[in-house]
């Protein structure tokens, strides 16, 4: 339960970061969810992804709407500030703090009622806007915290656990991201660790708007035969097409990947992902490629994993686009910002 | 011409509407004959009726020339200029009896002579134009400029003036200035041969705009966020808002961007809806910028989610409610003062609201920088209550002026000093025994981290579905609110405050008001009046009441809303509150309120009942 406080003693031999820090320090406070949900391991792939990048806590900014995956901006990284908003406005909050200050790393945890549903129209807006911060969707195809109804993502035929069939067909979070430009999409598995990790912090390191789809299995009320995104479907249905390796700007590339197997691409801040192709031969870098190989392998009821699509071309993200100070707006002395009484008694005579 | 018994020579004092369609560039040479009579230093005001649309529709605009300095609508039309011959009909009914109406006699109209008792003058101005300019767009253009050269001659406008203005505008532009000029003096030309020039109601030089300015609403309040230090703005366009947003941004782009690397101070941000606007605001604001959303009505209907987040979250913003005919989509170019008890309670659950009521674009401009100050120091939203009469129209105020020593009270925000220096930081706790706790801002310190949230919270910022650790945080913000009552603008009274009968009023209906008083006691019938500046009320409101036998409540709405907030927040016996209302959608004149005061006095049983439509 989230009131009892976690100890934050850790043994003196776990690991360190480069800050001295243990992972232990990058977690938050107990988790509420149903024990085996598949958003406490997406919260255990964060606390990884934030301590393997070195990130000092309060660099962190944790956005969320309202729903199970949104309460789990509390059970990581508890030295940053978390901002739980209400049901499907995150991307708002997350545009305004933003704007605010873009220094920060900013993350938002959502679900699948929270943006494809009431929050539809924001997500749509933020991916449109290229807001430079990570957008993780938990998406389990069902409402938990009101007991099973289906979510906008539920794929057609699936059965909730009350017996119900779902009839209206799902919108998939990749295609969307994808058909409106975002620069970074990549689907992966709540249950593949090693896969969500380094897709975390390339999506955290992107300079603009990074879509995360995470299936993340409802145990409670959508882990049961007939559902599509139970572990056991999911797991059995989930192809993973690209493998990705995320690399600091300092490190260099350790591993030598076959040559046309791999796909390094330089991020803004000098890191890299390198893409290990798994089997196909699409381009992450080609959009509308993307879009057609995830559309086809969705129609053979295959969820393709992996970092699908990347642009680090793009100059489009938000401060970019508004030529915004280097300095974060929120710091600019009052000096700068306001024009003096002179300024004023000039600009009076514009009104005679 | 008809006897002219019941229009004396009226100095500098007396109104001109104007008849046009929309969307033919009438706006121009309207303003450059209030502007032009300005700068002859007589007071004026300028009310623009316009309709929700782009192209072809009816609207009108008044100038009260009003040597007392007058700020309302008069409510009396003296010279008619009527442009538009689908509402000529319409037009000549609202010339007051001994008065003008001016149209184009290209096409004579024998209707309009059916009224015996006002002077019809038809000018051929579509003649004049056709024969002197080419091209359509033009034409129609200059044909306006040519009946301000009529008005001009007509109402013996000084000619330099007039000129002087045309190069302030064209000046750059000399095809333009030619054209306009030319246009000007068809007109002027044309009536000084043809018509008996000047009319009894005419303009004389006079010294009463010194130090003054003519502006509107939103135009002051943008420049306000300007001056406060806000850096980003998230709006979606709504009529009668939009200009605010316009306005800070054009002043952004003239004092907030860098001349060497052209990097902007400033971030405007149009968003999808209301909901992601007041979202945004709530996300920069909580990050340290000051943030703002203009809107109107309808906005701050779909806000009402995230304002009780707000509230409930302590999160401060800023709100500029330019209101409109409501309910629902209303009539979004006419002004009311419909939203008090929406936004005073808005949101679900127990919340309230500080707002602040300007009367005029002056108070605009200061109350914008005041709600930046009163939302960071109580870490609370806030709503500048304007309107459409307020925001869109042209006012005679005082210059605006600027005390450099000014710098933002951004309230309780713990530094990195003293966030390094604290044990533990607790968000919701009262240290100080005012109510109002410490926030701290992302990105300084680990230990200043805390979760916002708006579920239940204890004091310590963490969830609860206590009963008592829920209260603890819900009464103390109920005291936060009543502590309000301190921080904001005071009330300003008018008179002794000795009268048994006063007035107690808000906003733009603050011209109406005085100019009652002033006609009252030409009648010798004397009231004090109390123009509240801000909710919550403070002791000030409450002597008020509590000294005064009978009230009379003006506002510009249909249900008396401030009569009821007052009847909720303060402890009036509200059988001595009287409501004088206008919901017509037109700025107040004072008529309403003489009438209606008088008709409550004993010795004037002869005036009908209150007033409730302000007439047209």
């Amino acid at each position: 339960m989230s009131f009892i406080n976690k100890p934050k003693v850790a043994h003196p031999s776990l690991p360190t970061n480069a800050l001295g820090l243990t992972r232990r320090q990058y977690e938050g406070s107990m988790s509420t969810l149903c024990a085996g949900c598949g958003h406490d391991s997406i919260t255990a792939a964060i606390i990884e992804a934030c301590w393997g990048l070195d990130m000092r806590p309060e660099q962190l900014v944790k956005l969320s709407g309202i729903g199970c995956s949104s309460k789990t901006t509390a059970y990581f990284v508890s030295g940053a500030h978390g901002f739980n908003s209400v049901h499907g406005r995150m991307p708002s909050i997350a545009s305004g703090a933003n704007a605010a200050n873009r220094e920060l790393t900013y993350i938002g945890i959502s679900g699948d009622g929270d943006s494809l549903s009431i929050g539809l129209g924001q997500l749509v807006h933020a991916i449109r806007r290229n807001v430079n911060m990570l957008y993780l969707i938990e998406n389990n195809g069902v409402y938990g915290l009101t007991k099973g109804q289906f979510s906008a993502s539920a794929d057609i035929g699936t059965q909730a656990k009350k017996g119900d069939v779902n009839q209206t067909p799902p919108i998939d979070p990749v295609l969307l991201a994808l058909s409106l430009g975002a620069t970074f999409v990549a689907r992966s598995f709540s249950g593949d660790k090693a896969q969500l990790v380094p897709l975390i912090q390339a999506g955290m390191r992107h300079n603009g708007f990074a879509l995360i789809d995470v299936l993340s299995p409802c145990v409670t009320f959508n882990d049961h035969e007939g559902s599509t995104k139970s572990y056991t479907f999911t797991r059995e249905h989930y192809h993973a097409a690209m493998e990705a390796d995320f690399v600091p700007p300092a490190e260099q590339i350790a591993v030598d990947y076959p040559h046309g197997e791999s796909i390094p691409v330089q991020l803004h801040d000098g890191s890299r992902v390198v893409l290990r192709k798994l089997g196909s031969s699409y381009d992450p870098t080609d959009r509308s490629a993307a879009y057609g190989f995830i559309d086809g392998k969705l129609k053979q009821n295959e969820y393709v994993t992996g970092l699908i699509h990347i642009d680090e071309t793009s100059t489009t993200e938000f401060h970019t686009l508004n030529k915004t100070s280097a300095m974060p707006l929120n710091r600019i002395p009052y000096e700068k910002l306001a024009p003096g009484s002179a300024a004023l008694e000039k600009l009076m005579g514009r009104y005679r | 011409m008809p006897n002219l018994i019941n229009v004396p020579g009226r100095v500098n004092d007396f109104v001109v509407k104007f008849a046009n369609v929309n969307g033919t560039g009438s706006a121009s040479a309207n303003s450059l004959i209030m502007k032009a009579i300005f700068r002859m230093g007589v007071p004026v005001t300028g009310k623009n009726y316009f309709p929700s649309n782009i192209q072809g529709l009816p609207t009108w605009y008044e100038i009260r020339v009003t040597r007392d300095a007058y700020a309302a609508r008069a409510g009396r039309v003296d010279i008619m200029v009527a442009m538009n011959a689908e509402t000529y009909t319409k037009d000549v009914r609202e010339v007051v009896s001994g008065g003008y109406l001016i149209y184009d006699a290209t096409w004579p109209r024998s209707t309009l002579l059916q009224r015996g008792d006002i002077t019809v003058i038809g000018v051929p101005l579509a003649k004049l134009v056709n024969e002197n300019f080419e091209g359509v767009r033009n034409r129609i253009l200059l044909k306006n400029i040519a009946y301000a050269g009529v008005l001009a001659a007509l109402l013996d406008v000084d000619l330099e003036v007039i000129n002087g203005l045309m190069r302030e505008s064209y000046g750059k532009k000399p095809k333009l200035l030619d054209s306009n000029s030319k246009a000007l003096h068809l007109g002027y030309d044309y009536a000084k041969q043809h018509l008996e020039c000047p009319l009894p109601l005419r303009v004389e030089h006079m010294d009463k705009t010194r130090g003054h300015i003519m502006i509107d609403g939103n135009t002051a309040a943008g420049l306000g966020c300007v001056y406060a230090g806000a850096t980003v703005g998230a709006w979606y366009p709504i009529t009668p808002s939009t200009s605010l947003m316009d306005a800070f941004k054009g002043f952004c782009e003239r004092y907030r961007v860098d001349p060497e690397t052209g990097t902007r101070n400033y971030a405007v941000i149009q968003a999808e809806d209301e909901l992601a606007a007041i979202g945004m605001v709530l996300g920069a604001s909580w990050n340290g910028a000051r943030a703002f959303s203009p809107t109107s009505g309808p906005g701050i209907s779909l806000m009402n989610e995230f304002l009780g987040l707000a509230y409930y979250a302590e999160v401060p913003c800023v709100i500029f409610d330019v209101q409109r005919v409501g309910p629902s989509t209303g009539m979004p170019t006419r002004t009311q003062q419909a939203d008090i008890m929406l936004c005073a309670y808005a949101s679900h659950g127990d919340t309230r609201h500080v707002l602040l009521f300007p009367a005029n674009p002056e108070e605009c401009f200061y109350m914008a920088v005041q709600a930046f100050d009163l939302a960071e120091r109580l870490q609370t939203p806030v709503f500048v209550l304007s309107d459409l009469d307020i925001g869109m129209n042209d006012w005679m105020c005082r210059d605006l002026k600027w005390d450099d020593a000014y710098r933002p009270d951004r309230g309780k925000v713990l530094s990195a000093e003293e966030l390094a220096g604290l044990d533990k930081f607790y968000r919701y706790v009262d240290r100080d025994d005012d109510a109002i706790p410490y926030r701290t801002l992302p990105g300084m310190n680990p230990k200043g981290a805390y979760f916002t949230r708006g579920s239940g919270h204890n004091q310590y910022g963490g969830y609860t579905e206590d009963s008592a650790e829920y209260q603890v945080v819900m009464d103390r913000l109920k005291r936060k609110f009543a502590n309000a009552a301190k921080y904001v603008p005071k009330p300003e009274l008018i008179g002794k405050g000795d009268n048994k009968i006063g007035i107690l009023s808000v906003g733009s209906c603050d011209g109406a008001v005085r100019e009652a008083i002033d006609v009252l006691a030409r009648q010798k019938i004397y009231v004090d009046y109390l123009r509240v500046k801000a909710f919550p009320f403070g002791l000030d409101v409450e002597s008020f009441l509590s000294l005064h036998a009978t009230i009379f409540i003006v506002e510009q709405n249909r249900d008396a809303q401030l009569r009821s907030l007052l009847t909720l927040e303060t402890a009036v016996d509200k059988s001595k509150l009287k409501s004088i209302l206008s919901y017509s959608g037109f700025p107040m004149s004072c008529e309403p309120i003489v009438a209606g005061i008088r008709a409550t006095l004993p010795d004037a049983p002869w005036l009908s009942a209150v007033t409730t439509k302000s007439p047209r």
